[in-house]
């Protein structure tokens, strides 16, 4: 299988990177270098020049300055993004990028930050912070565990689900209890941890679905994986 | 209540505290319920002000510096020697220091206060002198975002009465001179060659790396072989430290700017730097102790800067290491920061994870391809069984804050560990 590589892309590294978020890259990039795959590893931040070829795209979260700062590139290769998604690239965007993918942020004085739509959500910034350990249940990926820390609230519209619902935790929004949003192969969600380490089903999830896109079938042996479980049992009897 | 009553309850309070072992905030806080006026009449009455240090990383060595040095000037100095940093441990400080008529017999103050409390402390106690480390990822599950703490370290500046010390080579610090009209400002630096060994949180992923043009009182030229060079005011003077680490290193050109800020043109100053190569890092913070004929150095780890910093400081080559990661209040509760170290450095080997998220630990290390020996959440049984694999072997344990606190009570068994508070 020598010779199969993928292109892996991180958004914005330098400025959307604020609660360990590259760890989702890294975890990525390991996986495939187990399942015997070549990685090469593309950090994209503005006034970069967007590659033509990208297998799977991660995004974290950043400050509220880190936003001001991307946020006219972003939408700038918005369309570009709009575009690969829907060729079905496998994306995965925590907490600000995850909001910016959507169509709006209305800060909580009243004004609007544009996001390229690609999400069919909308985030209204609020006074109360949302923070503590989650968990919540996707039918497709099990528990779910993380770190959530966010003052936006999302709310979804009728072209994405839920990418779980909230058993612990504040998730979206503090009225219903859907947390994080899929699109395709585009996962939006507000869990930081990072994401997924514990997590390595979402990281499979985003794995296959880049390597069956661009080789026709996934090949690789199962790795390792003996410390997740007890890492995921020990988050979830920890306070929120 | 009079002033003296609330003096002796605190005082009985501080004394029974001290029976049951442990609480060293306790009295302070029973005594800032009765009289919330305590702390800045007290302090009010020293002739030479209230210095403050805050900042993310370094307070309590830095601190620690400070008061060692103006001591070698002949001041007699007040501290919160605790590293209870809130506003109630600096209360049950000055209960363990004032007379009964409630006087304290001290020149000056230097009080390690974290960003938050600070904030509240220097509102009612506007602090003569300020020393602002650094700001940096921290607890960021306490207080939102970085620029959200280093808003509460612009308050501080801006309450300070005489003189602020800044560090120069961090940005959101260094800034915050645009706002002090009334205050003096100077600096503390590194020399240029030096910025690269500090990263910060911003070129962590590719930010610039930059010094600002501001002249320091204080600048690290240097470190090599425990041989530090401090440029003071612009003359060389070289040093041998008892300190580990450059980031304490750092802090001591911290702590040399503050004296200087302080003391003006009255320094003796080769008291000053024979003081300073005596000083010894604060529990904890690469401190050394003996079991059974080896040392075992102890490293607080609280965000990841600091990680970084640590080992990028400690060779790992020839020692054991330990690592201990716990997700109490006062560790911060969010394990993701463990994701912004990188451990390439351990790529020998790890003997022993301890702690509550030791599996987080593990995962953290496994995508590093770090192998690792032994895991046990349980920290007792952790250390023993690290100590006993390890025995020829100079030690040294990474950990958070409380599962430093736990190691320190387990160490103190079979060893001499220096009692805090």
């Amino acid at each position: 299988m020598t010779g199969r590589s993928l292109i892996l892309l991180q958004l914005y590294p330098r400025d959307m990177n604020i609660y360990g978020d590259f760890g989702n890259t890294l975890v990525i990039k390991r996986r495939l270098e187990w399942y015997g795959y070549e990685v090469n590893l593309i950090s994209y931040n503005p006034g970069d020049k967007f590659p033509d070829d990208v297998d799977i795209i991660i995004g974290g979260g950043g400050q509220d300055s880190g936003q001001l700062k991307i946020q006219a590139d972003l939408l700038q290769i918005g369309p570009k993004l709009k575009e690969l998604a829907d060729d079905n690239v496998p994306m995965l965007m925590i907490c600000g990028l995850y909001q910016l993918f959507g169509k709006f942020f209305k800060t909580a004085s009243g004004e609007i930050i544009q996001g390229i739509g690609l999400l069919d959500i909308e985030t209204h910034g609020k006074s109360e912070r949302l923070i503590g350990n989650i968990i919540t249940i996707s039918d497709q990926f099990g528990e779910i565990i993380g770190y959530e820390n966010h003052s936006g609230q999302t709310y979804l519209g009728d072209n994405v689900k839920p990418l779980g619902k909230v058993r612990l935790g504040a998730g979206n929004n503090i009225e219903d209890d859907t947390e994080g949003a899929i699109y395709k192969n585009v996962i939006g969600s507000y869990l930081h941890g990072s994401l997924l380490p514990k997590n390595p089903k979402i990281a499979d999830f985003l794995i296959e679905k880049a390597v069956t896109r661009k080789y026709g079938a996934f090949y690789g042996e199962a790795i390792g994986d003996s410390y997740v479980e007890p890492a995921r049992r020990a988050a979830s009897k920890r306070p929120r | 209540m009079s002033k003296p009553y609330v003096t002796i309850l605190g005082k009985a309070v501080r004394a029974a505290a001290k029976l049951r072992g442990g609480g060293s905030a306790l009295p302070g806080l029973v005594v800032e319920k009765i009289d919330p006026s305590f702390i800045k009449n007290t302090l009010a009455s020293l002739p030479r002000g209230i210095v403050v240090v805050s900042g993310t990383n370094g307070k309590t060595t830095t601190t620690k510096m400070v008061v060692e040095l103006l001591e070698s000037q002949g001041l007699k100095v007040f501290t919160n020697r605790t590293g209870s940093n809130f506003t109630r441990g600096v209360a049950a400080a000055l209960l363990g220091e004032i007379n009964l008529r409630g006087e304290l017999q001290a020149d000056i103050a230097v009080l390690e206060l974290d960003e938050a409390h600070a904030v509240n402390f220097v509102r009612t106690v506007p602090p003569t002198y300020s020393l602002i480390l650094n700001v940096m990822r921290d607890q960021l599950d306490r207080f939102g975002e970085i620029d959200a703490t280093a808003k509460m370290l612009r308050a501080i500046a801006m309450a300070t009465t005489g003189a602020v010390i800044l560090n120069r080579e961090d940005q959101r610090i260094a800034s915050l001179a645009s706002y002090l009209k009334d205050q003096k400002v100077s600096y503390f630096g590194l020399a240029p060659q030096l910025v690269a060994t500090f990263p910060s949180d911003d070129n962590l992923h590719g930010g610039k790396l930059q010094s600002t043009q501001q002249k320091a009182s204080v600048e690290l030229v240097n470190f090599d072989d425990n041989i530090a060079t401090f440029a003071i005011n612009g003359t060389p003077i070289s040093t041998p430290l008892k300190l580990n680490g450059i980031y304490n290193v750092f802090n001591a050109a911290a702590a040399l700017a503050t004296v200087r800020a302080i003391l003006g043109a009255n320094i003796d100053a080769k008291k000053l730097i024979s003081v300073l190569s005596e000083v010894t890092p604060a529990f904890g913070r690469g401190e050394q102790l003996m079991v059974d004929g080896q040392p075992v150095e102890l490293v607080l780890v609280k965000n990841p800067s600091g990680f970084r910093l640590g080992l990028e400081s400690f060779n790992p080559e020839g020692y054991a290491t330990m690592i201990a990661i716990n997700d109490n209040y006062a560790d911060g509760r969010d394990m993701s920061w463990l994701w912004d170290v990188n451990f390439e450095s351990l790529k020998n080997g790890v003997d022993q994870l301890a702690g509550m998220r030791a599996y987080d630990m593990a995962l953290r290390l496994q995508y590093d391809q770090v192998t690792v020996k032994n895991i046990e959440t349980d920290l007792p049984k952790a250390l023993k069984k690290f100590l006993s694999s390890n025995k020829q072997s100079p030690k040294r344990i990474y950990c958070t804050y409380t599962a430093m606190l736990e190691l320190r009570r387990q160490l103190a068994k079979l060893t001499t560990v220096e009692v805090i508070g």
